[in-house]
């Protein structure tokens, strides 16, 4: 891998940009691989990586149906943080917030990480309670979350009312200052460029139609660009899990959503963080390009439509416009939706599955791309080993048998 | 202030009569009623109005549409209305507006930011992924801040904003996306076939090019077009079945013919006039959409094609023809089809000198003698190579397209016209996932097959002639209105008299402009996107269009595309040597245009933003100087303090006065849902998890549902009001959630059951009257019912009259006193709480809040769904395995209730906790552990989940779930805090007070 930084793009601004080699290759599929990964999104890719780089396995090959990181990865409103509450949860999450800290300089592509800050805002006496079991067990769990008043909620973050006589006043926020922001498809070129350089074949358009078993043991996969032999298969295609899982001959406990957002216009800087209210239901944050990016609850029925809907969009506007009446004249430039796949304790399931040889990762429903290193760091370990890290363990697909659940949507609870 | 130096003296269609005075960057400057802010500032002799947004070049106008990439102005209006990145070009020009150039520091004609691009050779698309990673910290603390400040358009509003927006919803069975020939065209067949219309153009006014251009190229019936364009408006106009909106952009397509319309009702002018909206917000659910958007010019694509005087020839032509502007005298046009060919003698006979480069060898005599009659220097084969001029074109460098090797010729210049062809707007069918088909012949996407009921007509289908595009609306018009059941013959178009269609060479890009010799070749205008960074996403491995689009950001700016995606999908294919279609196209979004938020916001401020709900009681709540907590929508009085009193004294006085005599609570807002049916019983053994079968008519029975996961979702007090007939209550916030948790195991699993589920909350007004004298203080009031305390037993419910009133009497406790919670008819519900309060007053009957009701609920150890639960409670871990029925079959989450883990004995379960010091509250939500030494991460074992100082306990008291807590009954623990020491507290029983419940039985 030639390696990026400003002395070579200096040196290549010489010969006007001609000599840059390709971020990665783009290989025919050969009919026999160790390893295949299903699904080129930032945690395919990102596993595809930490295989290689972590464990050996270079006889990998990862395979897209479409274009890389054209999923959730390139859909999503990049929201990083990991002040969850469950203990589980919080160690996941924030094994990724590590790795994210040093992302850029790791694969030497800049993913521009910017931990800028994630407020959650409180808007009644119970969100008040929630938010404070998050903060107190953040804390003993090490983990950074801190609470701020009104008055400190505008500060850091200016362009907020914090009216009392609003519909919903703020009444205090959760900040999590390490949270910020990151540019997605950067994410999913990073790890490509890395994994590639270290022999990873990444195979765009090539779509997987059929999974082969012998028993109990998976041996290859159907593809649109051929057959392929493989020792194991990892599967993560959030949105389409439950699809190729059918195709391997076991069920997902996963049902996909559309979630929505949108982009504004693009502004010099006015939003310095990240702000979150489960409440009103809205999130957004300022982009590097100026757009304000801006996320909805998701809708209210199973689908897999990547459209934007017009309600859905007016409710989320309406919640940002109260909390940030200066924005009620920005505009909306694009409208999108991405598909989540959401288990039915809102966590992810990272591990083995009934067949043996083939391990899935899915179900991060709106929380995925926060997790993407740690995503692909503990699926790496799990297929590698064929046993799950420590910090995965807990989320099998065996809990849904067994209930030993981890539910992050109840930390959003239910008003009384 | 004088007479705009490029305006000519007559023609056009603007208002001599009615001059507008408006200010540009500080300066004063007149135009016409009938301008746009472009065409004014360009009669003023102003091209240069922006700097682009990464390498910050200078700018004009380029076009005089929606498509408009650089002439994106800051405009204010008075205080609040200041709107950043407003297109020049769509602002109809008004009294004392106010622009402003943007992006530019410190002013317009000098940029310190234009050092970027000098330093362009070191910022290719994508540079920022390559540098900037040394040392980390310095990614956030410098070199982001300076990205940030770099990119980004115009500065937002600081101020909210004073304007209204309303939303109006309406259906029809043909709406056209589009007013001109072929839309009004198509208006008329769909109107005279009786069908509802709803015609829509974004421009003031209807007839799009022939309102320009057209006027003169055609004449339809032998007449000038005008007379057909007006005859048709005012039959339209006359109908009664068609609506037109002018200033109305369709912005999206959504599923099912939901269109979005953004009515621009007052942003055309100063300010609204009192009480008018700035927008208006249309949903139209259209049983068939004609989309006649017509087309959009594409630019050409040579080295420096991005100066000031550097314009769209289509462009160029409204603003000769319709605003009379003259935006230069010696003009280059460069061209690779024959759509100019009548403009160029038209800008000759204006007064300009015209010269016409044509990229085509063979140009024909029917299109070239004309224009040569006309004057215009013809120089087919001859393709731009460059432009010079800092703030405004003044030379263009022409070359021979066939001596590749011989020097571009300077020519000078103060205008360059471009025309690179012409592509159907097709954004709103592909938002309704149109799918597209390549056209060799117009070098352009046609549309292909609708997904959902609507076609395209006119332009945007591809006609290239004014008569077929009349005649394709007809068509269209005819046909949608006969899909949606208003079947009649299309009318028969008129005769049009027109010249032959134009004709188009693809040329996506200039040969040599992927070179920076003669300065950068321009793809998307506001994002600064080269020809060469297409290349250079391509050589590194973009090469899905998605990825080049990603990588270098071409059509991603405010016009997402409009006017240089095609080029770019041109260039890529001719890198790639592929056919353009096989290099796919990139998703068409929704909105067309960008919507300002109010505008989708509309009334949803404020006290709009969601609804309040009040209860009966309420403004009496409000003058006893209640304060209020949300609890969902409602409003709920959360205490009532007296003279000096705050939150925490109210409370102790009122939960004091309660247990010693009586209080009083509304509690309406509880969620009430009538259930009836032979098979409402067995209905709710399947909802709850104890038993209903056998529940006398008359009685109560307290009911816990589970989700699918085994999971606590609800809870509340169910009494049967006859055999078929249930009242069951809810909890205030989850009122909702459970009636369509109901009707969705109604509807999809049980359709069977002969049950029917009424949402009566907002019917009953609720007061509970509660203490050891509640009894007393009813009785008075009370006809027909014994309240004596074995004739109306605990859990039992009777219907009589309370206060006159007819009522509903539950005696049922939330607090672990004698209490009836007396429901009465909405309407009633404050004149029966007046009577009660004066019926109370001598028995010292105190009203409480929401606050002390948690008091004395939680001193009873009952507990609140929601709070004491969060999602992962099952019954067993809140004690309560008792109402978990064993013998009744199935209910709703059983079967996850009996899995492995959910019997775990180190589940956490619901216990008491009593601080060591009586005095110290613990926090709601802090965590609880065994070991409060050990260091991070700490083991938590707990959290508290209610806290209160009690009054009849003369302590502190918390409720908390806790691992393995029953069994821990009586040990130590601690509870961290975040600013001092843990708390040390003892385990104990949930219930505080009076745990053999003989208060309840009084």
């Amino acid at each position: 891998m030639r390696r990026y930084s400003i002395f070579t793009l200096a040196r290549n601004a010489l010969t006007g940009h001609r000599d840059w080699p390709r971020a990665w290759r783009s290989p025919e599929p050969r009919s026999r691989y160790r390893v295949v990964i299903v699904g080129g999104g930032g945690h395919g890719l990102a596993t595809a990586y930490y295989l290689a780089k972590e464990h050996g396995i270079r006889d990998l090959a990862v395979l897209e149906k479409r274009w890389l990181g054209g999923g959730n990865t390139g859909r999503n409103t990049t929201i990083i943080r990991s002040n969850y509450l469950h203990d589980e949860s919080a160690a996941l999450y924030d094994h990724a917030l590590r790795l994210w800290a040093g992302l850029s300089r790791e694969l030497n592509f800049n993913v521009m990480y910017s931990d800028r800050g994630v407020m959650m805002l409180a808007h009644n006496p119970h969100d008040v309670q929630i938010f404070k079991r998050h903060i107190h067990a953040n804390r003993l769990n090490g983990i950074d979350n801190e609470w701020l008043t009104p008055a400190e909620a505008k500060a850091y973050c200016p362009p907020l009312s914090i009216d009392r006589t609003a519909r919903y006043p703020v009444a205090g926020a959760a900040l999590q200052r390490r949270g910020g922001v990151a540019r997605h498809d950067a994410v999913a070129w990073g790890y490509a460029r890395a994994a590639d350089s270290l022999g990873v074949d990444i195979i765009q358009n090539c779509e997987v139609t059929a999974i082969r078993r012998e028993g109990d043991r998976v041996t290859g996969i159907e593809t649109t660009r051929g057959s392929i032999a493989v020792e194991k298969l990892g599967i993560v295609v959030a949105g389409h899990s439950s699809i190729l899982a059918e195709m391997a001959g076991f069920r997902l406990p996963i049902e996909s959503y559309p979630l929505q957002a949108l982009v504004s216009e693009p502004v010099k800087p006015i939003f310095p963080c990240v702000v979150m209210s489960n409440t009103v239901h809205a999130y957004i944050s300022q982009s590097d390009k100026g757009d304000l990016v801006i996320g909805a609850g998701t809708d209210q029925y199973v689908s897999y439509s990547q459209r934007g809907g017009i309600q859905v969009i007016e409710h989320t506007l309406e919640a940002i416009v109260e909390l940030f009446p200066i924005f009620s004249r920005m505009r909306m430039m694009r409208q999108w939706a991405g598909i989540v796949d959401v288990t039915p304790d809102r966590s992810p399931i990272i591990g083995r599955t009934p067949v043996r040889g083939l391990y899935i990762n899915c179900g991060w429903g709106t929380g995925g791309f926060k997790a993407t290193p740690g995503s692909g760091h503990l699926f790496a370990w799990t297929i590698a080993r064929d046993e799950p890290h420590p910090v995965n363990a807990p989320f099998d697909l065996d809990r849904f048998a067994s209930g030993r659940l981890i539910d992050e949507a109840a930390a959003a609870a239910v008003a009384h | 202030m004088t007479e705009g130096v490029a305006r000519l003296a007559k023609g056009g269609r603007i208002d001599r009569a009615r001059p507008l005075r408006f200010r540009f960057a500080g300066k004063l400057y007149i135009g016409y009623a009938g301008d746009t802010l472009a065409s004014a500032l360009l009669a003023n002799g102003i091209h240069l109005v922006a700097r682009s947004f990464k390498y910050h070049r200078p700018r004009g106008i380029l076009t005089a549409g929606a498509e408009e990439p650089n002439a994106l102005l800051r405009i204010t209006r008075g205080d609040g209305r200041v709107d950043p990145n407003t297109r020049a070009t769509t602002l109809p020009l008004f009294n004392d507006l106010d622009a402003a150039p943007q992006n530019c520091r410190p002013g317009l004609r000098f940029d310190l930011q234009a050092i970027n691009g000098l330093l362009g050779p070191l910022f290719p698309a994508g540079f920022y992924y390559k540098t900037f990673m040394w040392p980390a910290s310095f990614w956030k603390r410098f070199y982001e801040p300076r990205i940030r400040a770099a990119a980004g358009l115009g500065e937002a509003p600081r101020q909210p904003d004073p304007d209204r927006y309303l939303h109006r919803f309406a259906h029809c069975e043909v709406l056209i996306a589009g007013g001109g020939p072929a839309g009004i065209a198509a208006a008329l067949a769909a109107t005279r076939a009786g069908a509802r219309v709803i015609l829509a153009e974004e421009q003031p006014q209807f007839g799009g090019w022939l309102t320009g251009e057209g006027a003169l190229r055609a004449r339809i019936d032998g007449e000038a077009p005008d007379a057909w364009l007006e005859a048709a408006l005012a039959e339209l106009r006359a109908a009664g079945n068609c609506r037109l909106l002018p200033r109305t952009s369709v912005f999206g397509c959504y599923d099912h013919n939901l269109v979005g319309l953004l009515e621009d009702v007052a942003d055309h002018k100063f300010a609204p006039a009192a009480g008018e909206p700035r927008h208006r917000l249309w949903k139209v659910r259209a049983a068939r959409v004609v989309i006649a958007t017509g087309m959009t010019e594409r630019p050409l694509v040579f080295p420096a094609n991005d100066r000031p005087g550097i314009m769209m020839a289509g462009a160029a032509a409204t603003y000769l023809h319709r605003h009379a502007v003259l935006p230069g005298r010696e003009i280059v046009i460069v061209t690779n089809n024959d759509s100019v060919y009548g403009l160029a003698g038209d800008f000759v006979a204006a007064g300009a000198r015209v010269t016409l480069a044509d990229a085509r060898r063979e140009i024909p005599d029917s299109i070239a003698l004309p224009a040569r009659n006309r004057g215009v220097e013809l120089l087919p084969g001859t393709l731009p190579a460059g432009s010079e001029g800092r703030l405004r074109v003044r030379q263009i460098h022409l070359r021979s397209r066939d001596a590749g090797t011989t020097l571009p010729v300077p020519r000078a210049c103060d205008l360059v016209l471009v025309s690179g062809g012409w592509s159907p707007n097709l954004a709103l069918f592909a938002q309704a996932r149109g799918e597209l088909r390549w056209d060799a012949e117009l070098a352009a996407f046609r549309p292909g097959p609708a997904h959902w009921p609507m076609c395209c007509a006119g332009g945007a289908n591809g006609t290239r002639r004014l008569g077929e595009a009349i005649a394709d609306g007809l068509r269209a018009g005819a046909a949608a209105a006969a899909a949606a059941g208003f079947e009649k013959p299309a009318p028969e178009p008129p005769s049009v008299e027109e010249g032959p269609a134009w004709t188009v060479e693809p040329l996506w890009c200039v040969p040599g402009c992927s070179s920076r010799e003669r300065g950068e070749a321009f793809v998307d205008f506001q994002h600064d996107v080269t020809a060469r960074d297409l290349g250079l996403a391509l050589r590194e491995g973009y090469e899905s269009i998605e990825h080049v689009k990603r990588y270098t950001t071409t059509g991603m700016g405010t016009d997402q595309g409009k006017l240089g995606n095609l080029n770019a999908l041109g260039i890529v294919a001719g890198e790639k040597g592929v056919p353009v279609p096989a290099v796919g196209v990139t998703t068409f979004r929704q909105p067309w245009t960008p919507v300002p938020f109010g505008a989708l916001v509309g009334a949803n401020r404020g006290p709009l933003f969601d609804p309040v709900r009040r209860t009966p009681m309420h403004a009496w709540a409000e003058r006893a100087g209640a304060v209020f907590e949300d609890v969902g929508q409602w409003k709920r009085a959360r205490y009532f303090p007296r003279e000096g009193e705050d939150m925490q004294a109210a409370v102790q006085r009122e939960a004091k006065a309660v247990r010693a005599s009586c209080g009083m609570l509304d509690a309406s807002t509880l969620g009430k849902i009538d259930i009836r049916g032979p098979d409402a019983a067995e209905f709710l053994n399947r909802v709850y998890t104890n038993s209903w079968a056998k529940l006398a008519v008359g009685a109560c029975r307290y009911g816990l549902m589970l989700g699918e996961d085994g999971m606590v979702f609800d809870d509340g007090v169910t009494a049967r009001l006859g055999e078929d007939h249930f009242h069951m209550t809810t909890t205030t916030g989850g009122a909702a959630r459970v009636l369509a948790w109901l009707e969705n195991w109604l509807q999809t699993e049980w359709p069977e059951l002969r049950v029917w589920c009424t949402s009566v909350t907002e019917q009953w007004a609720t007061m509970t009257v509660t203490g050891p004298k509640a009894r007393e203080v009813l009785r008075p009031l009370v006809e027909d019912v014994d309240l004596g305390r074995d004739a109306f037993p605990h859990m039992t419910f009777r219907s009589g009259r309370v206060a006159g009133v007819p009522a509903r009497i539950f005696r049922i406790s939330f607090t672990g006193e004698l209490s009836f919670e007396v429901n009465v008819p909405a309407g009633y519900g404050l004149h029966v709480w007046e009577a009660l309060l004066e019926a109370g007053a001598p028995h010292g009957l105190t009203v409480y809040g929401t606050e002390t009701m948690h008091l004395l609920r939680a001193e009873k150890g009952y507990i609140i769904v929601g709070q004491d639960t969060d999602g992962t409670v099952t019954p067993f871990d809140l004690g309560m395995g008792w109402i978990v029925s064993k013998k009744k079959g199935d209910f709703i989450g059983r079967r996850s209730l009996f899995r492995s883990g959910m019997r775990r004995s180190d589940r956490k379960q619901l216990v008491g906790l009593l601080t060591e010091d009586p005095a110290l509250v613990l926090e709601e939500g802090a965590q609880i552990v065994e070991d409060p030494r050990q260091p991070l991460p700490m083991r938590m074992i707990g959290h508290v989940t209610s806290s209160y100082r009690s009054p009849n306990l003369g302590r502190s008291i918390a409720l908390a779930m806790v691992r393995g807590g029953r069994e821990r009954s009586g040990q130590r623990l601690w509870v961290p805090r975040l600013d001092g020491p843990a708390i040390p507290v003892e385990v104990t029983s949930p219930v505080f007070y009076d745990p053999e419940g003989t208060r309840l039985h009084v």
